[in-house]
């Protein structure tokens, strides 16, 4: 694997559509706000972009995705795909965008993904996307829903590891807080733990508050080679490291409950990047339950092994304490909308390198790792973004 | 109901005599689960079915409190668990029967079977707790 694509693309635009429920908008038109948003901030214009990557949709039945957002864009690029390895998505879609740009296949790929989900799906589809993860002969006809093959998850590795129903609520309650101080965010009323212990269940040990969001969003970035970056007005995100790990689909497969592919996939990154956890300055995980962003920081190498939930516990999560995790609030309370949830890990990152963040912007800003997973902790993808070239 | 396809039909048809049934791969011996055309392990694509004892112990469990869609309104709540079975494979299932929801990680199960409109699914319940 070695150092191959270090330093060999950056991120150079990034954009966020209006976020919550949309209902005059489509999917589409979230994922082309932005698109021009991303590509405006990345002093750009349309014809620049000879790459176009997105990942799927449930609200809007296209099949060829990507072309037809091309299409819809009026874009006809050299290079353009959709892929789909659930919210890892965005993350794989910026390794393969480096893989590509290092090959002199493409020089500025965007990055789109994006659902009307709030308001886009009717009640057959909504449930549909529910059970679209687990297994349609072994699990769903038990009743297996996306919450509640995580409430597994979250049973196992509570009962390894001692992390507490209160420590998962105070991952909820952290990210709301930060919620509160991003403009664009879905859900900034402050919560407490004990409102997130006492919200309406979902599956044990998940309540509602638990449970990320369902936006009407989409999110958008421009991947480029470093020369375009060069009389930018913006500084660039510099990918340091990226590594990417799949151990299984569906829940029934996973080799255990308690080690997944994030372990593989960041130290296949940190390798690259020539970093340990140590050097992180600010982390962006993925947060489609609470419990998720503490088994990923344990499994990154940020905390140890039933240390992360203290971490959120105690504060240190905040975006001016000791290790800030989800500054922009995350998908528990930013967004969360089909693939773009993993993505918004990624612009905040973004953002938060430049300095752009006000209020919530963190002190030391030098590397970011956002990890993303999809499925049930099936497939990871772990970023390093970073200031300067290094 | 699942549809029986080529993989999984004789899991199907063993279900509908009450039986649970593993492939058993002819190569390395490894039980596996769900059916399929090769071995996840050794890749050999000669297997063999045979019946599984139906014991098994709970890995992990979840109690759903909301249905996932209308047809699970009246059930719920239910028991959602994950049954790590005595010959190996790991399979998602519901804990039927008495004192379902007092479930523990650890707990010994057995299976069970339970008839729907358009054919059998395997079950399993708490053993020496009904």
């Amino acid at each position: 694997m070695g150092d191959s694509l270090r330093n060999s693309a950056v991120i150079v635009g990034v954009g966020e559509s209006e976020i919550g429920k949309v209902p005059h908008m489509t999917g589409l038109g979230l994922n082309a706000q932005a698109a021009k948003r991303a590509i405006e901030d990345a002093g750009l214009r349309p014809a620049d972009i000879d790459g176009l990557f997105t990942a799927y949709s449930f609200t809007e039945p296209y099949f060829m995705l990507g072309s037809v957002l091309a299409e819809y864009l009026g874009l006809k690029p050299n290079l353009c795909a959709s892929i789909v390895v659930g919210g890892a998505s965005p993350a794989a879609m910026i390794g393969h965008a480096a893989a590509a740009i290092a090959a002199g296949r493409a020089r500025a790929i965007l990055i789109c993904a994006g659902e009307n989900r709030a308001t886009g799906l009717s009640r057959d589809q909504a449930v549909s996307a529910l059970a679209a993860v687990g297994h349609p002969y072994f699990e769903a006809p038990y009743g297996a829903f996306i919450p509640s093959l995580y409430g597994l998850v979250a049973n196992r590795y509570m009962h390894e590891y001692g992390i507490t129903s209160e420590q998962m609520a105070a991952v909820a309650v952290q990210s709301r807080r930060h919620a509160a101080l991003h403009p664009n965010a879905h859900m900034r009323t402050p919560i407490e733990v004990s409102d997130v212990l006492a919200a309406k269940r979902i599956s044990d040990p998940l309540g509602v508050l638990d449970c990320c969001l369902i936006s009407d969003a989409g999110g958008a970035i421009v991947v480029a080679h470093p020369d375009l970056a060069k009389d930018q007005r913006k500084a660039p995100a510099w990918l340091f490291g990226l590594g990417e790990h799949h151990t299984h689909e569906h829940l029934i497969a996973a080799p255990s409950l308690t080690e997944f592919g994030a372990s593989v996939s960041s130290k296949i990154a940190y390798d690259m990047a020539g970093v340990s956890p140590d050097d992180v300055d600010f982390a962006e995980l993925y947060d489609c339950f609470s419990i998720v962003p503490i088994i990923e920081a344990e499994e990154v190498g940020l905390c140890g092994r039933g240390e992360a939930g203290l971490h959120f516990a105690e504060g240190h999560a905040a975006f001016d304490a000791k290790l800030p995790i989800n500054t922009h609030g995350g998908m528990l309370s930013h967004a969360h909308a089909g693939a773009a949830g993993g993505l918004f890990g990624v612009i905040e990152a973004v953002r938060q390198l430049r300095g752009e963040c006000g209020a919530r912007q963190v002190a030391k800003r030098d590397l970011a790792l956002i990890h993303s997973e999809g499925g049930i902790m099936s497939s990871h993808c772990t970023l390093l973004l970073g200031r300067d070239r290094r | 109901m699942p549809f029986a396809n080529a993989d999984a039909a004789e899991y199907w048809r063993s279900a509908e005599k009450e039986e649970l049934a593993l492939q058993k791969c002819k190569g390395c011996g490894a039980a596996r689960f769900p059916a399929r055309h090769l071995c996840p392990v050794c890749w050999s694509d000669q297997a063999e079915w045979s019946r599984a004892s139906g014991r098994g112990t709970i890995y992990a469990a979840t109690v759903v409190r909301r249905a996932p869609s209308p047809e699970y309104k009246d059930m719920v709540p239910y028991v959602l668990a994950l049954i790590d079975l005595e010959e190996g494979p790991r399979m998602i299932t519901n804990l039927v029967g008495d004192g379902a929801l007092n479930w523990r990680i650890g707990d010994a199960v057995r299976v069970t079977f339970e008839r729907r409109v358009d054919g059998v699914m395997p079950q399993f319940e708490l053993v020496g707790n009904g």
